[in-house]
């Protein structure tokens, strides 16, 4: 399914610099939706490019790192379990830098 | 995004938000864990520091207010609130933004462009002051010199005392920055791990340095760092995020990636980290460290010369570890003030850009 995702907050640099990425991302095999839990993973695989570590911390973002699917909080569709459709936009924001 | 309105079952369903039972929420309060819709958020994110202006009696009406401005998140939102409040709620205030230069390539000079665009987008006057003019040294030299160790303790210290002459240059009544409470928790922390209980006394304190010449203050003192990013991707604030190239800062880093993990777990924590600082008593026959002034440049200091001066003076004769740490090399190393108090004082670490 064609997905966008956006990197702001300083984590568009563990991606080349670039802050929107429109990408097609595949089911799982087998499964019937796409969760965040695994469009994560994708995400860590195949976009991130150095410093992994800054954007994930075990199986979900690093603390400190804010998510919205379709402009809206993550903590309110429930976080990796939140079902993410064809043409979703997913931010990835990260809040560590200063201020 | 337009997108989102029609796939309001990703917002939990038919779920409305807790404070109109209007509209969709897109957002989980961390303070309070209400789950509101934009419009409420921006009304009770501003509100909130209102009420913390009025309650703490922030500005007085015709006060000259400057706004410690670095581009990033905290003083980008804090320059577009404050603008907003003060014609909303005619608090009179004159506002500026002042930014300091500390002379980093790649890093400084792109911040600075973001704070350039600020000033015409709210209408602010913008002062920038840079670390070359008032030392003579960049960062960029600095580092050169003394390489990538105890590099922030000099900008930290730099930095302070610029903001105070930018602000007097301005002749401003006070200044503020944009520390917010995951600032202000993670600095209750180190300053315990520290035990820097002078700073301790005072991190947690809304508004400092009122008996010295210019008093700065902190509106976003209770304002949590989610809302704040939050807020500013939903205005579609322009700032700037980029970490310093200089700066690991490693220790306050594990504390700052501690209070995020607590905030995971319960995001009160933050507040009721905020809470025990305050609430924390000093035994009144404790010595604290003896306000003074610099011998040499005039500005406040507990020995006899100021850490700023003590920093230069070793850059300028070459012997940059002069005055970091606790080895205490020549011009305080005496006890000359320390004997005048009479006793042993509890000494006050330097470390990184601890603004407090």
């Amino acid at each position: 399914m064609q997905l966008t995702l956006e990197f702001g907050g300083g984590l568009e640099l563990l991606c080349d610099s670039e802050k929107i990425h429109k990408v097609n991302v595949d089911l799982p095999n087998g499964a019937d939706d796409l969760t965040m839990k695994h469009l994560l993973s994708w995400v860590r695989t195949n976009l991130i490019k150095e410093r992994p570590e800054m954007f994930m911390k075990g199986d979900t973002v690093r603390p400190g790192v804010l998510v919205l699917v379709n402009d809206c909080d993550w903590e309110l569709s429930g976080q990796l379990d939140t079902t993410i459709e064809d043409k979703d936009v997913i931010v990835f924001i990260s809040t560590l830098h200063g201020g | 995004m337009e997108a989102g309105e029609a796939k309001s079952k990703k917002a939990g369903g038919p779920r409305l938000c807790c404070i109109c039972n209007q509209r969709r929420p897109v957002l989980k309060r961390p303070k309070t864990l209400q789950q509101i819709c934009r419009e409420c958020f921006y009304e009770v994110f501003e509100e909130e520091i209102h009420q913390v202006i009025v309650v703490n009696r922030l500005f007085k009406s015709g006060e000259r207010v400057a706004i410690g401005a670095s581009g990033g998140k905290d003083s980008t939102v804090l320059a577009y609130v404050l603008s907003e409040l003060n014609r909303r709620h005619s608090y009179g205030l004159d506002l500026f933004l002042l930014s300091i230069d500390e002379g980093i390539t790649g890093y400084r000079d792109d911040s600075l462009e973001t704070v350039k665009r600020n000033e015409l987008q709210y209408g602010l006057p913008l002062q920038i002051l840079s670390y070359k003019d008032l030392y003579g040294w960049t960062m960029d030299e600095i580092v050169k010199m003394i390489g990538l160790k105890n590099n922030c303790t000099f900008c930290g210290v730099f930095r302070r005392q610029a903001l105070d002459r930018g602000a007097a240059l301005l002749k401003v009544d006070k200044l503020v920055t944009g520390h917010n409470a995951d600032d202000i928790a993670e600095t209750v922390l180190l300053n315990i791990l520290r035990g820097d209980i002078a700073r301790l006394s005072r991190c947690t304190s809304i508004t400092t340095g009122e008996d010295g010449p210019i008093p700065r203050c902190k509106p976003f003192k209770y304002t949590y760092e989610k809302e704040i990013v939050m807020y500013a991707y939903f205005k579609k604030l322009d700032y700037f995020s980029t970490e310093c190239i200089y700066s690991p800062n490693a220790y306050r880093g594990f504390a700052r990636e501690f209070i995020k993990d607590l905030e995971r777990l319960r995001p009160r924590a933050i507040l009721d980290i905020i809470k025990s600082g305050e609430d924390f008593r000093i035994a009144t026959t404790t010595k604290m460290p003896e306000q003074g002034t610099c011998e040499r440049c005039g500005y406040i200091s507990s020995q006899k010369w100021c850490k700023a001066c003590v920093l230069l003076e070793g850059l300028n004769r070459g012997l940059p570890k002069m005055g970091i740490g606790r080895a205490r090399g020549g011009i305080n190393g005496d006890h000359t003030r320390e004997t005048k108090a009479g006793s042993k004082s509890i000494e006050t670490k330097q470390c990184g850009s601890l603004d407090f």
